[in-house]
């Protein structure tokens, strides 16, 4: 691989960018592998990119029906925070958000990390003793997290509207170091560092079926012949139901559909993140101007990744309440994701019924800010066979022995 | 926009008419129970890609729930029947089998 620098854009301007290579090679599957990874989306990437950093194992592949990041790691509002109550999603979170902090250096590609601040507004009293608890909880794990009072979110955010009729912000739990990162960088940066540490990152290739002897995965079949491997990880996210079949288990997960939609660019006017989890909608700035907005889940099982109308209505009625000053933006774009929700709305990342099968999903609504963590404890999971202390709670076994992770970490719209 | 006739007082309901109320047809289980009978009833769903069926309550009409055969892969509506059942009747199985030649059935 040749490193991106500024003596290598120096160079190809001087040659007419002739020299740029291919950020990832496009291999024939292999007959067998040491790990496969099922699912190109940002975790299974990450997994499979922690697997050859941390502990040498390359001869792996990552194997995608679509392109990769085509999945919710593509689809996604790029959130960024680590602010959460309990203390497993605390660490894993907190984690991946360091770890987002020197990202672009350490894959050499630039994933656009931009910890400008983000702000989770409390709109009712409820929220203001339930933000003030996360705070302090947040102190005692390491998260630098702090409560702030109306003013100073006015100041942050000069556009918002502090006394609305209905829900008055009372103040904001404020992570300074919350911000956002460029979704599809974060994918293609993990291919391009997997692929030169001699990774295979097969795309356009269904997996089919899960082939087994003895309790133990033997390989995959897929739109592309049969793939053998010794240790097999399924990323999938929102199709992690149907993997689970495959393979012959059953999940505690329900796939629904989770929309965004961005309005035409606008000339900078809000550097923060701002959520606000009462009224349903969030909303903060890209880098071309859009104003990037999400809210709330539909109710009902969909693999359409197209959500319900009146879904938008009522984030944006949410947000111009909020912002009164965008009510007359045009929206420009709207989709959808499908995401895979657990009963406690904690993620999974576990061994399963079969010996050498591993999962990790259930990131839900909100695991885009979780990629780097997330990979770094599958990784270790799959190497070791064992969970580290990072997944160790995060078992699919933790719902038949009620040890659940009750946060509504992926909820319906906190980001 | 998901439209489902309301098997209780007739009404064709959109969507927001209407509120989800997940997997049909799960059996329940309570105190005196195993953990994998209960982990099994409170969590681990179905979830299909394809046909699937669901709870639903008229939440804004006839206050009633009801029971709806629906594709998750293409929102296709297959009908709508009363929540008293403890397996989708005759005639909607047979009218999915019609239009879904290789769906396995309901289990
Ligand atoms: C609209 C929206 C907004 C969101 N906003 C945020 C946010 O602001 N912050 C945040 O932290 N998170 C957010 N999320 C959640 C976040 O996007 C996901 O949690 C995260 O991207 C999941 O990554 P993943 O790698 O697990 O899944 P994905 O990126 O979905 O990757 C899974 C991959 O598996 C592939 N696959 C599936 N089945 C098969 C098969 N049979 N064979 C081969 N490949 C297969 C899919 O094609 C897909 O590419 C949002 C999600 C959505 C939909
Ligand atoms: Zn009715």
């Amino acid at each position: 691989m040749k490193r991106y620098s500024v003596f290598a854009i120096a160079r190809e301007a001087l040659r007419y960018h002739q020299g740029w290579e291919r950020a990832w090679k496009s291999p024939e599957p292999k007959k067998s592998y040491d790990a496969i990874i099922v699912g190109a989306g940002g975790h299974g990437l990450a997994s499979a990119y922690y697997l050859g950093k941390n502990y040498g194992i390359t001869n792996v592949a990552v194997i995608e029906k679509g392109w990769l990041g085509g999945g919710n790691t593509g689809r996604n509002t790029t959130i960024i925070r680590s602010n959460y109550l309990q203390d497993p999603s605390a660490a894993i979170y907190e984690k991946a958000r360091a770890l987002y902090e020197t990202l672009s250096q350490d894959l050499n590609y630039n994933v656009m990390f931009s910890p400008r601040g983000l702000l989770m507004l409390a709109q009712t009293h409820h929220e203001v003793r339930g933000y003030l608890r996360t705070v302090h909880a947040n102190n005692l794990q390491g998260v630098s997290t702090e409560w702030i009072g109306p003013g100073r979110v006015k100041e942050l955010v000069p556009i918002i509207n502090i006394d609305g009729p209905r829900y008055p912000v009372l103040g904001a739990l404020y992570q300074a170091r919350g911000g956002t990162a460029r979704h599809d960088a974060v994918a293609w940066g993990y291919a391009r560092a997997c692929s030169a540490m001699g990774m295979d990152i097969i795309q356009q290739c269904e997996v089919t079926g899960v082939t087994q002897s003895n309790g133990v995965v033997t390989g995959l079949d897929t739109t592309r012949g049969h793939i053998g491997c010794k240790k097999l990880g399924i990323v999938v996210a929102g199709h992690s139901g149907q993997l689970a079949e495959m393979a012959g288990f059953r999940l505690p997960i329900e796939a629904v559909a989770l929309q965004a939609l961005v309005s035409e660019p606008i000339k900078p006017c809000m550097d923060v993140v701002v959520m606000a989890n009462t009224v349903h909608g969030y909303m903060s700035q890209s880098d071309k101007g859009e104003m990037v907005i999400g809210g709330g889940t539909d109710g009902f099982n969909n693999y359409t990744q197209r959500g319900s109308f009146h879904h938008i209505e009522e984030t944006l009625r949410a947000l111009v309440e909020t912002f009164p000053m965008i009510s007359r933006l045009k929206m420009l774009r709207q989709w959808g994701g499908i995401v895979d929700m657990t009963g406690d709305r904690s993620p999974i990342i576990s061994k399963t019924p079969l010996g050498n099968c591993f999962i990790n999903c259930g990131w839900g609504t909100g695991g885009f800010k979780a990629i780097p963590g997330s990979g770094w404890a599958m990784a270790e999971l799959m190497a070791k066979g064992e969970p580290g202390p990072l997944a160790a709670e995060f078992s699919m076994w933790r719902f038949k022995e009620g040890q659940f992770i009750d946060e509504s970490v992926a909820a319906g719209v906190a980001h | 926009m998901l439209i489902l006739e309301c098997p209780c007082c007739g009404v064709k309901a959109e969507e927001t008419e209407l509120s989800p109320g997940g997997e049909a047809h799960l059996k329940r289980f309570g105190p005196g129970s195993s953990d994998e009978e209960f982990e099994a009833y409170m969590f681990a769903r179905k979830n299909p890609k394809g046909v699937h069926f669901e709870r639903w309550r008229h939440a804004y009409g006839c206050g009633k729930w009801f029971l709806a055969a629906r594709c998750t892969a293409t929102l296709e509506v297959f009908g709508t029947y009363p929540a008293q059942t403890s397996e989708p009747p005759a005639d909607i199985v047979a009218k999915i089998k019609a239009k879904r030649p290789d769906w396995k059935g309901y289990k």
